[in-house]
């Protein structure tokens, strides 16, 4: 028993390196004062990070990553709770269906979907716009949305909203005061996942960007492949901390809220 | 859609204390695919006045109290509250009070804001709040928790913070759906007596649903019987337990003994309006008048039992006018006897293995024990003759 449990927290460890190492390795690799990337560095420097800061394709790319991935993440969160709303409360055998089609973006291949847009995008002449950007990433976010969204609604007490017609709110009323405060969490969380399901989403953007108009992953993936520069390294690091961050006060806001209730 | 906007057809807040409304169910009916929950219930419930709907699970009482409060839109019939017709009004413009079963607070507010809830959805200044949310809270007993969170409360308590949620703001018709069902027995029978008086403090009208024939008799003015979507009986608390009207109102309110058979009218001429019952061989006599299949009922408190073979007894009638004008009697033996203190029932088998259920106060308990074979005696006078109902059972429980 003893034996079992003890083989179960190293087998948990060994998973928890395999997940974390690639950062570990990232980390350090950033503040290197090489050329080139070598792993352990021999001597420390910060002067990847002001390279990528003064490098005008790098921080562009860096802005229009935010923008999309912000503006993505309004667009699917709304789009996304009241998918979920429809889908918990609406009856009808079309509501099997619309729930497969919104969570299609998760089973398709990527490639699919990114050879599908693309030709779409380009009768559109919607190839390296924003608009275009913020299109694609929120189909690929949605299912992200509706899915803890619907998770926190079917766990509501539908009662809380008639005891508020009954009090005299009307139906916004009620919305407002009553359902979204309650299911907030599920919302935040999906916010969250829609925001980095954009803000790393690469594949899809390889195929829509334009010369003009890149996102940061697309610039990485480039500057990987074309001149292996540590600047890369920075900017990995700092999307990796960028997430952390955005993970933890997300869970941190949540536990409060259920703490509350 | 009113929006978040005031609805300005809602409640004159500032002034409060208005009277109790009226409302007329007029042939409402509410069928679910095939099944009428609702047929054809009319019934008018005075202003001011505590009606309670009483039925078992399923027999439409609660559907009646959602068609009421709007959560349910009736098929087809006529509502009205106060002379007008709601019958197509939403429920948050109807300015009905509705408590719930399990109370359905907002766990995300407190007890203050809460109460403040549908003073907000009328605008109601700050100020103004705050003073009708304590003298709410007063008015519940519940003084001092304001800025608790619903879950820190008891049962008892979260269901007074819903009763006052309900009346801050003096709605003219108050509904309460089963308000008592998920707390204990001691808590309920406190919280029925402060209901009553809430009543009777507030002057609106109370309409409550509940399965629990005593917490009618305990609290209504009227009580409407609903069973299978109909009202079977409406009445104050005493009629319905003296006077049932058919034999399911008999069974589900209190105890009695059913006795069945054949009913005729009464040609001995001694009494002019009354009527026959064969039951063991005998002839009962019961007032009021039916043929064919009948069914008399006695309450237990009302029968007497007497030892076979003893003499005349001070406390019985006569033997000689057993079976008379004034007195019926059969002969039954002791089951089993459940002493109660204040009181001792004695369950009893007649000669063709019908129930019988007697009632006895302590003091006047009859010398009998299980096995004994014995008379039952009751009056003519406290007899019911109503028709026989297939569909009611006649077990004593």
């Amino acid at each position: 028993m003893r034996l079992a449990r003890g083989a179960l927290w190293v087998f948990c460890g060994l998973v928890g390196v395999w997940l974390v190492a690639p950062a570990l390795i990232v980390l350090p690799l950033s503040l290197t004062s090489q050329a080139s990337l070598v792993f352990p560095p021999r001597g420390w420097s910060g002067r990847w990070y002001a390279n990528f800061f003064h490098d005008a394709s790098w921080i562009g790319a860096f802005w229009t990553s935010l923008q999309v991935a912000l503006l993505v993440t309004v667009v699917a969160t709304v789009i996304g709770t009241a998918a979920a709303i429809g889908l918990t409360r609406g009856q009808g055998r079309g509501l099997v269906a619309a729930n497969a089609l919104i969570l299609s973006p998760m089973i398709v291949p990527g490639i699919v979907f990114a050879i599908g847009s693309y030709a779409t995008f380009l009768s559109l002449h919607l190839v390296g716009t924003l608009g275009g950007f913020v299109m694609a990433h929120t189909v690929l976010a949605l299912p992200f949305v509706v899915i803890p969204v619907t998770a926190r609604l079917r766990g509501f007490d539908r009662r809380l909203e008639l005891a508020s017609a009954s009090l005299g709110a009307g139906r916004w009323a009620t919305f407002g005061q009553v359902t979204l405060p309650l299911v907030a969490p599920g919302v935040l969380a999906g916010a969250l996942f829609a925001f980095v399901t954009s803000f790393d989403e690469v594949v899809v953007s390889l195929f829509i960007q334009s010369p003009y108009l890149q996102t940061l992953p697309v610039k990485m993936y480039s500057s990987v492949s074309r001149d292996t520069d540590p600047t890369i390294a920075a900017a990995a690091s700092m999307i990796i901390v960028l997430t952390t961050v955005l993970v933890l006060v997300a869970s941190y806001l949540t536990v409060r809220r259920s703490r509350v209730r | 859609m009113s929006g978040s906007g005031a609805p300005a057809d809602l409640a004159p807040v500032p002034g409060l204390a208005r009277a109790g409304g009226e409302i007329i169910l007029d042939r409402l009916t509410k069928h679910y695919a095939d099944t009428a929950a609702v047929d054809d219930v009319s019934l008018t419930i005075r202003p001011g006045e505590f009606m309670t709907l009483l039925g078992p699970s399923g027999s439409g009482k609660t559907t009646t109290l959602n068609a009421i409060a709007g959560f349910v839109a009736p098929t087809s019939g006529r509502l009205l509250l106060d002379g007008s017709e709601v019958g197509g009004v939403p429920p948050h413009r109807r300015d009905i009070g509705m408590v719930f079963q399990h109370y359905a607070l907002f766990p995300h507010m407190t007890v203050a804001e809460n109460i403040a809830f549908p003073l907000r959805q009328r605008r109601v200044p700050k100020t103004r709040r705050t003073e009708l949310v304590t003298s709410a809270l007063d008015t519940v007993r519940l003084s001092g928790l304001e800025r608790r969170y619903p879950h820190e409360l008891s049962g008892g308590q979260q269901q007074r913070v819903a009763v006052a949620r309900a009346i801050v703001y003096a709605p003219r018709v108050l509904l309460m759906d089963e308000p008592l069902g998920a707390l204990d027995k001691k808590l309920r029978d406190w919280l029925q007596l402060e209901i009553k008086r809430i009543h009777a403090e507030l002057g609106t009208t109370f309409v409550y649903v509940t399965h629990d024939q005593e917490e009618a008799l305990v609290l209504s003015d009227r009580v409407a019987v609903f069973n299978g979507g109909r009202i079977e009986q409406v009445g104050t608390p005493d009629e319905l337990y003296e006077r049932p009207s058919t034999l399911f109102v008999a069974r589900f309110l209190g105890d009695s003994t059913v006795l069945r058979g054949p009913a005729g009218p009464d040609d001995t001429g001694d009494t002019p309006d009354s009527s026959t019952l064969a039951k063991c061989g005998r002839t009962l006599r019961a007032p009021g008048r039916h043929s064919g299949a009948g069914a008399i009922v006695v309450r237990p408190e009302r029968l007497s039992v007497h030892p076979d073979g003893a003499g005349p007894d001070s406390a019985g009638p006569d033997r000689a006018e057993w079976n008379g004008a004034e007195w019926n009697a059969l002969p039954a033996v002791v089951e089993r006897e459940i002493y109660l203190g204040s009181s001792r029932k004695l369950e009893l088998r007649l000669p063709d293995g019908d129930p019988a259920l007697v009632r006895e106060q302590a003091g006047k308990l009859a010398d009998v024990r299980p096995g004994d074979r014995v008379t039952l005696a009751w009056r003519v006078a406290d007899s019911v003759l109503l028709a026989d109902d297939p569909t009611v059972e006649d077990a004593v429980t």
